[in-house]
């Protein structure tokens, strides 16, 4: 399954319960205001960075250059466009949106 | 209509998929749990596989002894037990979401299912569709 | 792949619609199709045709009626999340139509993919 958050990790709990219920296997796409939590020194860094075990964290370019992230990506995250989002989306069974 | 959908439903007779309904925000004080919860009873017409599924804020929704009359709006509380009668019957509760609030099956509106984060991720991985508010 | 979509916020306020309209987009560059896009909740609100933003930046109404006469793209929106926002008949955009939540199920079941945009 495919797990889209898109909420900052410090405004809301959507990433802290998708990755409470992330199976092995399963990917997890940050976009929009979530991309936050996937850059260095941000209070979700360790969260992301162990999940990353067992789960692929992706993040979404364009939301990252829109807030000036770029450059702050943490070691292991992806980041992918609007195409590689489609991609994500067919290449899973299924997607789920944490609001 | 789009032709594309037109196209799709000369194959789509009897498909059931599993659908869950993933519900994480507390009523009132936004509309989500409502209309949430419409879209269910519409997809009861459907003959599909359906759950739905309350964590975090959500489990707030099903809360028994509600009174809304000095908010002035609408009680849709009574509505989650007449899922029954509509053929939805698996209502799942994460039971980290319960234990953080404090509560417990007896503070429930309806029956359901608890279960544990593991169980629950499990349950998502299972389905076809998840539509989230 | 058909790939269904759930918009549920409305223009502007959220990034929600945006999004959604880029992930549409560059599923139908890919070869993919995006036979319905189904606006719920306050996304009903992006289908008035009497919005107008500022003329340097996106128009987030018009872009969704572009992909619908582009490309064929059904764009719903929900009757009883309309009524209560004010969403009528004579005020839609083009391309977009008045129906009931049996078209998001409906998309759930016969495309492969549905994909929800919110809050």
């Amino acid at each position: 399954m495919l797990h889209i958050v898109n909420k900052s990790a410090t405004e809301r709990n959507s990433l802290e319960s998708a990755l409470r219920m992330v199976t092995k296997g399963s990917a997890v796409l940050l976009i929009e205001d979530a991309v936050y939590a996937a850059t260095q020194g941000s209070v979700a860094a360790a969260k992301i960075q162990s999940a990353m075990a067992d789960v692929q964290i992706y993040a979404l370019g364009p939301d990252l250059d829109a807030r000036g992230m770029s450059s702050r990506v943490l070691d292991g995250v992806k980041v992918v466009d609007y195409s590689g989002f489609v991609d994500l989306v067919t290449e899973h069974n299924s997607c789920q949106s944490w609001l | 209509m789009s032709d594309m959908m037109d196209d799709m439903e000369e194959g789509g007779e009897g498909v059931v998929k599993k659908f869950m309904f993933v519900n994480r925000k507390a009523p009132h004080g936004t509309i989500y749990a409502l209309e949430g919860l419409e879209v269910v009873l519409i997809s009861a017409a459907f003959d599909q596989d359906v759950s739905m599924v309350f964590v975090d804020d959500g489990v707030y929704e099903l809360i028994k002894g509600v009174n809304t009359k000095g908010i002035e709006v609408k009680d849709f509380s009574k509505t989650y037990r007449a899922l029954e009668g509509y053929d939805i019957e698996k209502l799942y509760v994460e039971k980290a979401s319960m234990d953080a609030r404090g509560l417990t099956e007896d503070d429930l509106i309806v029956d359901v299912t608890v279960l544990d984060s593991a169980e629950m991720a499990n349950l998502m991985a299972e389905q076809d569709v998840v539509i989230s508010y | 792949m058909k790939i269904g979509i759930m918009v549920s916020e409305g223009p502007y306020n959220h990034q929600a619609s945006d999004t959604a309209y880029l992930f549409a987009r560059n599923a139908i560059e890919k070869g993919h199709s995006v036979p319905r896009v189904f606006f719920y909740h306050d996304g009903v609100n992006n289908s008035t045709k009497l919005t107008q933003p500022p003329q340097d930046d996106r128009n987030v109404v018009n872009r969704w009626s572009k992909l619908a006469e582009d490309h064929g793209v059904d764009l719903v929106v929900c009757v009883a999340a309309g009524m209560r926002r004010g969403i009528t008949d004579d005020i839609l955009a083009p391309g977009f139509r008045i129906s009931g939540l049996g078209q998001l199920v409906e998309a759930g079941i016969q495309c492969d993919r549905l994909v929800t945009f919110g809050d």
